[in-house]
């Protein structure tokens, strides 16, 4: 791996690290800590339980667009089925609190694996072929996962599944102020890795193949491998996601763990906000979720899909590069 | 909207307040400040054929407020779209609450959409009633939760019984049961191995299938390789639809008396008059048929305002299944209030769980978890149907009552190859 | 009564099969031969149905106005494609993902103008034939499948010998193959990407009527057939028009079978098996040159 990763660095090398990195970084850090101690605050100021139960949605929008990020935003490899991981880690999650009441971390660490692996099974099979194979292969993956689950009696098939997922423990306040905070805390780790892995020599090689896949090779960037460890990373992320959703709901049925609508948003949100950083799916998932949230008790939802589908044209249409590139181009600012 | 009127009115009584006519300007408020009723609707999405709903809610408020409201404050409806989505519930059902502060909940469309809202009403104690969530209530067991539907008590199994009595009394023994990968349908579905069991029936198929399914050849075959005598499906409308017409274009066999029981669709104009004739002799669930055993003067008056509506909103032209229990729910809620003579949760309840309830649909009384203690889910045989017209299926005669005995309007014909063909 | 059972199977599965294939041909020259892969055909198709069900209600026969309807589409394509090209001669070269996202907008934006012009109610045609079924010793197939399937080796044949033996479609193969040396020897590819794009469009239009034929629709009919779309063009091989009725027949009796035999709850998982074996075994497809 290491000798590797040489030629990696060789081959997309960026003349030196600048000296405020470090620096950056640590506001990095600190800005985290902040959002979480915001959650710790608010969870114990606010009355109101309407905030939790609409905050986790927005939150948990944000987790999945970081998560479906790292493969689409940062390999270019587009994956139109992100609910098929998303059911797999929400399934996974019943599953165990159906079997034997487990609680919220063990569901969050097996989703992930489940997650994982079905990345890279997804992956091995059609990773090597042009992406666009990918890309279709994903949209059949949704229908495949949901077959499956229509066919487990034990997980409810499509009647779906009522549970008593184990309580939230005392010192939260209540379920959905917990709920809140592990969402949040979920987020922010995603934020934090999707931004490590950004800065790190996989993201620099990974913008090298996503800007020519035959150089990027012919410069001794392990194409295939990387794309599968990006596959996995965001599989377990989608899958970590929907993990909670059952202690959530305390229900679960496929039309809910497969629903459309996420995977829409999970494109849409990094789209809108920017693919190439971090910023971008936290941008464009905070933006969509909030006037989304806010416009289902407004507007008709017809208008608000047909909202969706426009800007998403528009975006590919004439800012590629969604908010983050908009907002730099008018500074005159580029890189991330 | 609603929101800012209700915060305008708070503002509208401070400023009373403050200019110093606190007496006349509290009361007035105090009395007139509205009732508001919260739900959320399926007006997109798969269930958004539900949405008369609304139409049945909105009527029966015009009705409560043109008599002077209740409690002589006047009624509001707070309503959301659930995009037919279960995400959607806790988040919208909590603002309904929480923010819109609403005094009584009406639970969405069917068991799918209101299992995440029961653990929630349980824990706030909150007074509900239920839309067609069958057996919506029987694992929480909420005090204060009441079905608009009859589905009878213990619902998930019972529902659909009055198919195997009709099956028992027609001498079938020999049952196939076919469903769709779909909620609603394969609870049905378990019910109704459960029901043939304790009839002492053969279950000699049993088979479920994908939602969007359209060809039903090879099911079909295989079900008349078994000739069974009844054949119950839970099957969901395009499916229904396919099912239908395949029956007409591979048949089932003359082994077979009875076909049907729990078939989504049937209950809609659409399917009816897209299937047309192709629908004599099956038997499906309704919960109200134009049969003189159950037509009365307020239901039909309802449904000829329903209508009205209807056309103009492009809604379901009959509006059979679902506006009527919508008002019926209407209904309960005022009965509630009214005999509470105030908004006391518990009282309300107190007020369903002891006495009879007079509505459009029937008398209604409830057990203690919400159930109505008399099913009234009708199997009805379609008779006598000619080309296509919506029309005939407002008339007597069309959908005869086979079961409940109380309601029923004609006899079982059989076997089901005669009765489509005459 | 297993062959019974059998010879039934297969033979419906064979006019499913040509559903399959009708519904993939406009897929098959869009992104079988132009490599754009359009995944809001399906959308194309349903609202080609949705149109369909508009005459039949007037008293048309959904396939006879299919016809005209296909010019209406025809054109309807080649302005889309414009639009399309717009986006990416400005771009420069173009982006498969990002056509990806395009297309996944479009086809959302479709959908809802169906539903807020339709309502999400199924929507069915009124034929006569509906219902009714030619008997063949034991088999029996119904008009209702039997009349639309008809409608993919009518398109599949057409097609073919018009890509075959007539200039345009001579040419398009061509794109497919070389779009530079096509423009070296003096014939503007862009005219014959945007025709054969709008080919593609006008079969939405008489695939859709097929469609409705078949059974009740609604605005989001497509979504279900995206993946057995693709799975039918791909196991085809991209770019073989005569394989896609060949693969479409093979997913469709596959998908019969396991309904008759295994259980119909597997069947939608037939189509995406395929996909994925195809992928990964022999990315080719059947019939298609190796790339």
């Amino acid at each position: 791996m290491s000798s590797r990763e040489t030629a990696m660095d060789l081959a997309v090398r960026r003349p030196g690290r600048s000296p405020s990195a470090g620096r950056r970084s640590l506001v990095f850090a600190l800005g985290c800590v902040g959002v979480l101690a915001l959650g710790v605050v608010l969870t114990r100021t606010v009355e109101n339980p309407y905030i939790f139960f609409a905050g986790y949605v927005v939150i948990q929008y944000v987790a999945v667009a970081t998560g479906w990020n790292v493969l689409g935003g940062y390999a270019g490899y587009i994956n139109f089925g992100p609910t098929a991981f998303y059911g797999v880690g929400v399934y996974t999650a019943a599953f165990l609190v159906k079997a034997m009441g487990a609680p919220l971390p063990v569901s969050i660490a097996a989703a992930g694996a489940a997650g994982a692996l079905l990345g890279l099974a997804m992956g091995w099979m059609t990773l090597r072929v042009q992406g666009v194979y990918f890309a279709i292969a994903t949209i059949a993956l949704v229908v495949m996962a949901e077959t499956v689950v229509h066919n487990i009696d034990y997980l409810g098939g499509a009647s779906g599944l009522a549970l008593m997922p184990p309580q939230a423990p005392a010192w939260a306040g209540g379920q959905p102020q917990f709920m809140l905070m592990v969402m949040l805390a979920i987020a922010v780790a995603f934020v934090a890795a999707a931004r490590w892995i950004e800065i790190s020599a996989m993201g620099r090689a990974l913008r090298a193949l996503k800007a020519s896949e035959v150089a990027a090779e012919c410069a001794g960037v392990p194409t295939f491998r990387l794309k599968l460890i990006a596959c996995a990373i965001s599989g377990a992320m989608l899958a970590i996601a929907g993990a909670p959703y059952v202690y959530y709901a305390s229900f679960i049925e496929p039309g809910t763990a497969f629903s459309l609508a996420l995977s829409l948003n999970a494109i849409a949100m990094p789209l809108i906000g920017g693919k190439r950083s971090w910023v971008g799916p936290v941008l464009g998932a905070l933006l969509l979720a909030t006037v989304q949230q806010a416009a289902s008790v407004t507007i008709s939802s017809e208008l608000n899909i047909l909202v969706v589908g426009v800007v998403l044209i528009a975006f590919v249409a004439v800012a590629p590069d969604g908010i983050v590139g908009i907002v730099e181009k008018l500074t005159g600012r580029r890189g991330a | 909207m609603a929101a800012t009127r209700r915060e305008f009115g708070t503002l509208v009584a401070a400023a009373g307040a403050a200019v110093a006519m606190p007496a006349v300007w509290r009361s007035a408020h105090g009395q007139g400040a509205p009732i508001r009723i919260g739900t959320t609707i399926s007006k997109t999405g798969a269930l958004s054929a539900t949405k008369s709903t609304l139409t049945g809610l909105e009527l029966w408020r015009d009705d409560v407020n043109k008599a002077g409201g209740l409690l002589g404050r006047p009624v509001e409806l707070v309503t959301y779209d659930d995009q037919s989505a279960v995400a959607q519930i806790p988040s919208l059902f909590s603002k309904l609450v929480d923010i819109d502060k609403v005094d009584v909940l009406v639970s969405p469309y069917g068991a799918g959409l209101s299992a995440p809202l029961m653990p929630f009403i349980k824990q706030r104690d909150l007074f509900t009633i239920g839309m067609f969530a069958l057996a919506g209530n029987d694992a929480t067991r909420h005090d204060k939760f009441f079905h608009s539907a009859p589905w009878g008590p213990d619902s998930k199994i019972n529902w659909a019984r009055g198919f195997f009595d009709v099956a028992k009394q027609n001498g079938c023994s020999r049952i196939a049961v076919l469903s769709a990968d779909v909620e609603f349908a394969k609870t049905a579905a378990g019910g109704a191995e459960q029901i043939a069991a304790e009839y002492g029936m053969t279950v000699v198929y049993k088979q479920s299938y994908p939602p969007a399914t359209n060809d039903f050849s090879s099911i079909l075959r295989n079900i008349k390789a078994q000739t069974p005598d009844a054949v119950f499906v839970c099957s969901y409308p395009p499916d229904s639809t396919a099912l239908v017409r395949g029956l007409s274009e591979v048949g089932i066999g003359d082994s077979v008396k009875l076909f049907g029981g729990a078939m989504v669709g049937t209950q809609y104009a659409s399917l009816l008059t897209s299937l047309g004739p192709a629908l004599n002799g099956i038997v499906s669930f309704a919960l109200y048929a134009p049969e003189p055993t159950m037509a009365n003067t307020e239901m039909t008056a309802f449904l000829s305002r329903y209508e009205k509506v209807a056309a103009e909103q492009g809604l379901d032209p009959l509006g059979f299944y679902i506006p009527p229990f919508a008002y019926v729910a209407g209904q309960l809620i005022a009965a509630a209030v009214t005999g509470a003579g105030s908004l006391d949760k518990a009282a309300m309840a107190k007020v369903l769980h002891e006495t009879e309830v007079k509505t459009i649909a029937g008398p209604a009384r409830f057990n203690a978890i919400g159930d109505w203690t008399e099913r009234r889910v009708l199997m009805v045989q379609f008779r006598d149907i000619k080309g296509k017209d919506v029309e005939q299926f407002r008339q007597p005669g069309r959908q005869v009552i086979l079961d409940p005995p109380s309601l029923r309007s004609g006899e079982l014909v059989a076997p089901l190859a005669k009765a489509r063909s005459s | 009564m297993i062959l019974e059972l059998l010879a039934n199977a297969v033979s419906t599965g064979v006019l499913l099969g040509c559903i399959y294939a009708a519904l993939a041909l406009g897929l098959a020259v869009s992104f079988g031969l132009l490599h754009i892969p359009n995944i809001a055909h399906p959308v194309f198709v349903v609202t080609g149905a949705f149109a369909a069900t508009v005459f039949n209600a007037m008293g048309w026969d959904p396939l006879l106005v299919s016809l005209p309807l296909a010019l209406v589409f025809y054109g309807a394509g080649i302005a889309f494609f414009e639009f399309y090209s717009r986006i990416y001669e400005k771009r420069g070269e173009a982006d498969t993902m990002q056509a990806l996202t395009l297309f996944f907008g479009v086809s959302l934006v479709i959908e809802t103008v169906l539903v807020m012009k339709f309502g999400a109610d199924q929507r069915s045609t009124d034929v006569d034939y509906v219902g009714q079924s030619l008997v063949l010793g034991p088999v029996v197939m119904p008009y209702r499948l039997l009349i639309p399937a008809l409608v993919a080796p009518v398109m599949v044949t057409a097609l073919w010998l018009y890509l075959k033996f007539t200039y345009a479609g001579i040419a398009i193969r061509a794109v497919a193959h070389d779009e530079r040396a096509l423009s070296v020897s003096g014939i503007n590819p862009g005219w014959i990407k945007r025709h054969a794009f709008g080919l593609a469009a006008a079969t939405a239009a008489i695939s859709g009527a097929a469609l409705v034929i078949v059974g009740p629709i609604d605005p989001f009919a497509g979504r279900m057939q995206i993946g057995r779309a693709f799975a039918v063009v791909i196991l085809a091989g991209m770019g073989s028009i005569p394989g896609t009725l060949a693969a479409g027949i093979l997913i469709g009796v596959t998908e019969a079978l396991v309904g008759a035999f295994g259980s119909p709850s597997w069947a939608p998982a037939v189509a995406f098996t395929m996909l994925l074996a195809t992928l990964a075994f022999k990315p080719s497809g059947l019939f298609g040159a190796s790339r």
